[in-house]
């Protein structure tokens, strides 16, 4: 078991034919991927490394049974592509793209609710099964298939985390990127309330940053629904407030927002905090027992 | 990005947002005919800083005369303004808005802004105009009033209903502030604003509502379709590093401390400078060469580092990924040798190929120390903050 992706999904590409979207279909495919189909409107009938490239999503769901989504459309046209896969019915929308307008992204969570898809993302590495399915960007070899589910609104340091982890013998279940954007399709809660309900998760890593309320509200759904250890940790105790710090989404907004008000919540509901990121593997593992 | 009261005012002109009648002014001779082609006194004269808490600060002030107009623009134009937002350094003064005085009778407070939390955009009232809204929600929060809209539905005639009802407003001022609101909407979501503030938003004596200041800001992500706001930056208002950094699509900001450091990733930089903190030194920077990292963007990220005076040591951690640490390690002694780095340089790669990159690092012949893990790493920069 797993959460949201396994060796079954089929995955099509949504900007398959640019440079990104093709470097990192093969890395997917090389992971052991299915990839079944690419989109980019225009050049439909056309083939990546033997994938078929369509014109619109509906067609390449219909006639490839793609069932998730990647996209590497650039965000000026990306929240139009997000729209696209949700009308078409795609149940899983993983956008990688770094940059889309709030006020899009807005239109589109909106859009979101009521239909059958889940958005993870925009502006994230993405989603791994370890040893069964890889949709983003993320190296594939520092994971291992195990019991520990990983949940991020950042890339890189998301694999710092899960390197330690595979350093010290834990593999993974499920390792999510939720994205470094304030407003994004999937939040801490859905992945805790998925990796809690997955029978093959024991323990779940939580990395949270400055900015916005998640890992607060995350922080209180843990305490009162899941009975599976956590391990969590906040950057940006440095970051000064007011500022940009990379992410979109990593601002101190007055006094909301700061490291030190997320990692007091996060205690305050039982989950052990790492303050140096050095020691999180070690802390895990004597956190876990694993 | 942010702009000044002055622009924010002419594009709620645009709009049809009530503002007080004023001119912006660059030197005291320009203020004084700016005070005089309004032909009204007093005047108001406003500092023009991308900060707030100017006036408590000393940069908004009163001139009853036309030669306290000289004086009071002489004293604002080329000073130092200190505010809470400033931090202690300041910011000079380069222009001023020159206003015409106006009879209050009550200020309000109204802002627009996209709610992350909700994913709508919000519209916040309040009749507590002119204090610190964040200071009003935790004190008083009864007396803000707010509506979330569906940016698919779009702002509906009762939620513009409530708030005005909400601040209590008399018939007359409801039919002025129902079309303001609506104004101040489509701005918002035309210009992909990422908040829109008046504070405080007045009724004058005359039974008016004006826009008495004027604050907005703009997505950056999405000022690839706003031409027009991009023309407003001020690149005085901002540091010549950060400018500078832009310039090479680098990620970066400027900190108090003396240790450099260069990361691949905002969430890893973050904790990259938390970690230098843990070790007993201060970060100088937050500069993120992005998850890729190509030797180039390591070029760049040493110049705009090695600007800052204070540098005494650089620390780079570098998650490889996709990109291979030997690539990568390549790259850093390239650059190292290129941008003739003098101060030590201690880094830290993991991920792909980590061995053979420790190797040409360590082969180099230049001051590279390589760190065997996050914890090494952050020991050793910071005893080279210490020597």
């Amino acid at each position: 078991m797993s959460i949201w992706v396994d060796a079954s999904t089929r995955v099509l590409v949504q900007g398959i034919t640019g440079r990104e979207g093709q470097f990192h279909t093969r890395q997917c495919v090389a992971y052991g991927t299915k990839v079944v189909a690419g989109v980019t409107p225009g050049k439909g009938g056309q083939d990546v490394d033997g994938i078929p490239v369509f014109n619109t999503v509906e067609q390449a769901v219909k006639e490839t049974g793609a069932n998730c989504s990647m996209i590497f459309v650039p965000p000026p046209f990306a929240a139009d592509a997000i729209l696209e896969a949700v009308d078409a019915g795609v149940a899983l929308i993983v956008a990688i793209t770094e940059g889309i307008p709030v006020q899009d992204m807005l239109k589109v969570k909106n859009y979101l609710k009521g239909s059958g898809s889940r958005l993870i993302g925009p502006n994230c590495p993405g989603i791994i099964t370890p040893g069964q399915c890889k949709v983003g960007i993320m190296p594939g070899p520092i994971h291992k298939p195990g019991p520990v589910g990983v949940v991020s609104r950042s890339g890189t340091l998301t694999y710092e985390v899960v390197h330690q982890l595979t350093l010290q013998g834990i593999g993974q279940s499920t390792c999510v990127g939720i994205g470094g954007d304030p407003v994004n399709g999937t939040n801490f809660i859905d992945c805790l309330k998925a990796f809690q309900d997955d029978p093959q998760t024991q323990a779940i890593v939580m990395v949270g940053e400055i900015g916005g309320s998640a890992e607060e509200e995350a922080a209180r759904f843990i305490s009162e629904r899941v009975t599976k250890p956590v391990v969590g940790f906040v950057a940006g105790l440095t970051a000064p407030p007011g500022r940009r710090m990379g992410h979109a989404g990593a601002i101190i907004s007055g006094s909301s927002g700061t490291a030190q008000g997320k990692i007091e919540a996060m205690k305050k509901a039982g989950i052990t905090v790492v303050e140096n990121l050095g020691e999180l593997g070690r802390i895990c593992k004597e956190t876990f027992g694993l | 990005m942010k702009i000044h009261e002055y622009q924010a005012k002419e594009l709620f002109q645009k709009y049809g947002v009530p503002i007080p009648r004023g001119k912006v002014a660059f030197t005291v001779e320009e203020a004084e005919a700016a005070a005089a082609e309004l032909g009204t006194l007093p005047v108001v004269i406003k500092a023009q800083i991308h900060a707030g808490g100017r006036g408590k600060g000393g940069g908004v002030k009163l001139a009853r005369t036309a030669q306290e107009v000289a004086s009071v623009a002489g004293s604002i134009l080329g000073m130092t303004l200190v505010t809470h937002q400033t931090g202690p350094e300041g910011r000079l003064v380069r222009k001023v808005l020159v206003e015409e005085g106006l009879e209050i009778e009550k200020e309000l407070y109204l802002s627009l802004l996209p709610d992350r939390a909700t994913a709508t955009i919000v519209l916040m009232a309040s009749e507590a105009g002119g204090m610190d809204i964040e200071e009003v929600a935790a004190t008083t929060p009864e007396k803000i009033v707010k509506v979330h809209v569906d940016p698919l539905l779009g702002l509906q005639p009762f939620m513009a209903r409530k708030l005005a009802y909400g601040l209590h407003l008399d018939a007359d001022l409801v039919k002025l502030f129902i079309p303001m609101v609506n104004a101040l909407y489509r701005l918002c979501t035309d210009y992909d604003c990422s908040l829109l503030e008046i504070n405080p938003l007045v009724i004058t004596k005359d039974r008016r509502i004006l826009a008495l200041d004027a604050k907005v800001n703009f997505d950056d992500n999405a000022l690839f379709r706003h031409k027009d706001i991009l023309a407003y930056r001020d690149l005085d208002e901002e540091d010549p590093l950060e400018v500078e950094a832009s310039k090479y699509n680098l990620n970066y900001i400027k900190m108090d401390g003396n240790i450099g450091n260069m990361v691949n990733g905002a969430g890893l930089a973050m904790a990259t400078m938390d970690i230098i903190k843990l070790a007993g030194a201060e970060p100088a920077n937050f500069l993120d060469v992005g998850g890729g990292a190509s030797a180039e963007m390591v070029e760049n990220g040493f110049r705009i580092i090695l600007s800052d005076p204070n540098v005494k040591g650089v620390l780079i951690n570098i998650f490889g990924g996709i990109l291979r640490c030997d690539v990568l390690a390549q790259g850093v002694v390239e650059a190292t040798k290129k941008v003739d780095v003098k101060v030590p340089v201690v880094i830290r790669m993991e991920g792909t190929n980590v061995e053979q990159g420790r190797e040409i690092l360590e082969k180099s012949g230049l001051n590279l120390i390589v760190a065997k893990d996050l914890s090494d790493a952050a020991e050793k920069i910071a005893a080279i903050a210490k020597a």
